[in-house]
């Protein structure tokens, strides 16, 4: 006799994912169909108000830029985190280097925040050295502006990047770079043409791992942000505490949902893409990208 | 544009405490197809890799045609490599592997369609040009590997190993197909390999390295035949090999070489006394090494009838034979330490005896002539 376990196993995982993770979202998607209570919370009644409150051109300025100051910090995420994956990939300390990448997560969150205000700031580490060195007379504001945002972010969301792209870069052939230099490519080309396109896949996974937490950022803007580098995470958080607006909060929430979720089928529809090729292109066996594929659905979750 | 001499002066290299090459120096001679053979650790493949420009010694010169390339990046040499793993592109076709160091040149497209078709069609891999290298078999892989690294038209082909991934009937196969290509389009070609009958097989010479050091320089037949040292006839072919003292030296008159070919008695002590023809300058008291290869030694259970005097003759019992078709090797017992390999050829009805089997008493016996000194022992 053959019992089936598989209730028995799944019960609980489906249980604490309908809790926390189908339940919050389907409450954001009802609230952001109500009409505003008079002090925070909801009126049960039917309104489109919050998503027509998202035209305001305000809101599209605030959406647009933090696409951009996303863009952009991803962008310098994995410029910065290439370079490293290759030089731990091909570095005869590996296990050094990967912890020295890990370190940074066993501190807060917010401690490796304030210690960026610790060095950017007015009277922080940076000015002063400068100060001391006779290069400034007064300090330089560092702090409270787009760049500060941007900088913070991309020291964030560096390790979610360099760890995908040196797993990637470490199951790379070295000796297809060689091939490429002695077949008459110089070493950036053989960069371009060969190194990057046999690691897209861990590319595409570290644009993911970047992008999406970066678009939701909250405390980083909050912090070393100014009013001119506001993003979307911190409007919700204003709509919640202080205009009191959850209806808004919600359609907000619901702009980032959309927009990640976008994010991330664009980029499965590439890889998926990339493994049908490789798929067709396997008769007799050889490695595939299906590991790979495994941790990126994981970061999805 | 044809091949290149390339030459090499004393070159070494070391990778920490570790000499992988030391003083080597070697003379390739323009189209030539050239073998560097030697157990793996030897250096053949960092001597390849310093060729190639992917290691830059630490003493020494290489330079093609007279043109000193050390200063030389990969890219800027006009010599291309065959890589062991084949180094095929995965994310390219066929095509586009052949075609990546014309891309790379902006060659116009038309030429380019021309030039690769051309390459594919010379390693007969024309029809799989769509194909991921996934989906190609070892041979295959390796003939895309040879048309991408012929179509820059280098002067100067190194070929790292190129067959050892493939199984040995493919092997034999892809041998006879190198030996066509570079008959066809006579540049260098510098083949390692570890492998002496591959060597033997489709090399102008061979160079036999040991140890980061050249042991010997010359054609297949001079490497077999004529082994420098003993570390040359052991690895080349399978030996009988001794060492002994020189007891008598006799000429015979001018060799054809410098020296007077002399005939030559060396006591060997767990064997006894043997005679042998050779052309270096011996003398009396001398230590020598001595070889004779297994399919010199005549094998028979009658004694041979012969009272020429420069027969060696000896008395054993078979260990072992060991059949394999057209041949059988013995293991012949001779005395207490000594086992003889002896090889046996079915050539004819006319030739074969009684057949040998186990523990038969045989006859093992040489000319002089078929004997050699392989190195005189300071």
């Amino acid at each position: 006799m053959k019992r089936s376990y598989g209730l028995t196993y799944a019960g609980p995982t489906a249980l604490w994912f309908t809790l926390f993770f189908a339940a919050p979202l389907i409450i954001i998607v009802l609230y952001s169909f109500l009409k505003k209570g008079l002090y925070g919370g909801v009126e049960w009644q039917f309104s489109g108000e919050a998503y027509r409150a998202l035209l305001n051109p305000t809101f599209a300025a605030i959406t647009l830029r933090t696409l951009f100051s996303s863009i952009i910090a991803t962008l310098l995420t994995i410029l910065i985190a290439l370079p490293c994956g290759y030089f731990m990939a091909k570095s005869k300390n590996q296990t050094l280097l990967l912890l020295l990448v890990i370190i940074p997560f066993w501190t807060n969150f917010l401690i490796r925040v304030y210690a960026w205000i610790a060095i950017l700031g007015n009277n922080g580490f940076l000015n002063e050295l400068l100060h001391r060195l006779g290069l400034t007379r007064d300090y330089i504001q560092f702090l409270y502006n787009q760049e500060a945002v941007i900088l913070v972010l991309v020291y964030m969301y560096l390790p979610y990047a360099i760890l995908p792209l040196f797993s990637t870069i470490d199951k790379f052939d070295f000796s297809l770079l060689e091939a490429a230099r002695d077949l008459g490519a110089t070493k950036v080309q053989s960069m371009t043409r060969v190194l990057l396109p046999n690691i897209r896949s861990g590319i595409f996974t570290a644009v993911l791992f970047t992008f999406i937490p970066i678009f939701g950022a909250y405390a980083v803007p909050l912090l070393v942000g100014g009013k001119d580098s506001y993003m979307l995470g911190n409007v919700i958080a204003d709509q919640l505490t202080k205009t009191r607006n959850w209806p808004l909060a919600s359609s907000i929430s619901m702009v980032i949902t959309v927009v990640t979720t976008a994010g991330v089928m664009i980029m499965l529809g590439l890889q998926k893409r990339d493994a049908q090729r490789e798929a067709e292109a396997k008769r007799s066996g050889s490695i595939t990208t299906q590991d790979e594929m495994g941790i990126l659905s994981e970061g999805v979750k | 544009m044809k091949g290149s001499d390339v030459t090499i002066e004393g070159i070494s290299k070391s990778f920490g405490d570790f000499k992988a090459l030391k003083d080597v120096h070697l003379a390739i001679k323009k189209g030539e197809f050239f073998s560097l053979l030697g157990p793996s650790g030897c250096g053949k493949t960092t001597l390849l890799r310093i060729i190639a420009g992917f290691e830059s010694p630490d003493m020494g010169l290489v330079s093609f045609d007279g043109v000193d390339v050390l200063p030389l990046p990969p890219d800027k040499r006009h010599a291309n490599t065959v890589f062991q793993n084949y180094a095929l592109f995965p994310h390219l076709s066929v095509f586009e592997n052949v075609a990546f160091p014309l891309r790379i040149k902006k060659v116009p497209p038309k030429e380019l369609q021309r030039r690769v078709t051309e390459y594919l069609k010379l390693v007969e891999l024309d029809l799989q040009a769509h194909k991921k290298p996934a989906q190609l078999s070892g041979g295959q892989k390796q003939r895309v590997a040879i048309a991408r690294a012929l179509i820059n038209e280098p002067s100067v082909l190194l070929l790292d190993e190129p067959l050892s991934a493939l199984d040995a009937k493919l092997r034999q196969h892809m041998l006879i197909e190198l030996d066509r290509i570079h008959d066809k389009i006579g540049i260098t070609f510098i083949y390692v390999t570890h492998d002496q009958q591959e060597a033997l097989s489709v090399s102008d010479r061979i160079a036999v390295m040991n140890q980061g050091e050249v042991l010997q320089v010359g054609t297949p037949h001079e490497i077999y035949e004529s082994p420098a040292t003993d570390f040359v006839a052991r690895f080349i072919g399978e030996t009988n090999l001794f060492d002994g003292e020189v007891t008598s030296v006799r000429s015979l008159g001018k060799g054809s070489g410098k020296g007077d070919l002399l005939f030559v008695h060396v006591d060997i002590p767990e064997l006894g006394s043997i005679k042998v023809t050779t052309e270096d300058a011996l003398e009396v008291g001398q230590r020598v090494s001595f070889t004779i290869r297994p399919e010199k030694i005549v094998i028979s259970t009658e004694r041979p009838s012969t009272q020429r005097e420069d027969i060696n003759l000896f008395e054993g019992l078979v260990d072992e034979p060991i059949y394999s078709g057209f041949q059988t090797k013995f293991y012949v017992r001779v005395s207490e330490n000594v086992v003889f390999r002896v090889i046996k050829q079915h050539a004819n009805y006319s030739d074969e005896g009684p057949e040998i089997v186990w523990k038969d008493s045989v006859y093992l016996s040489w000319s002089a002539n078929d004997g050699y000194i392989v190195e005189v022992k300071r």
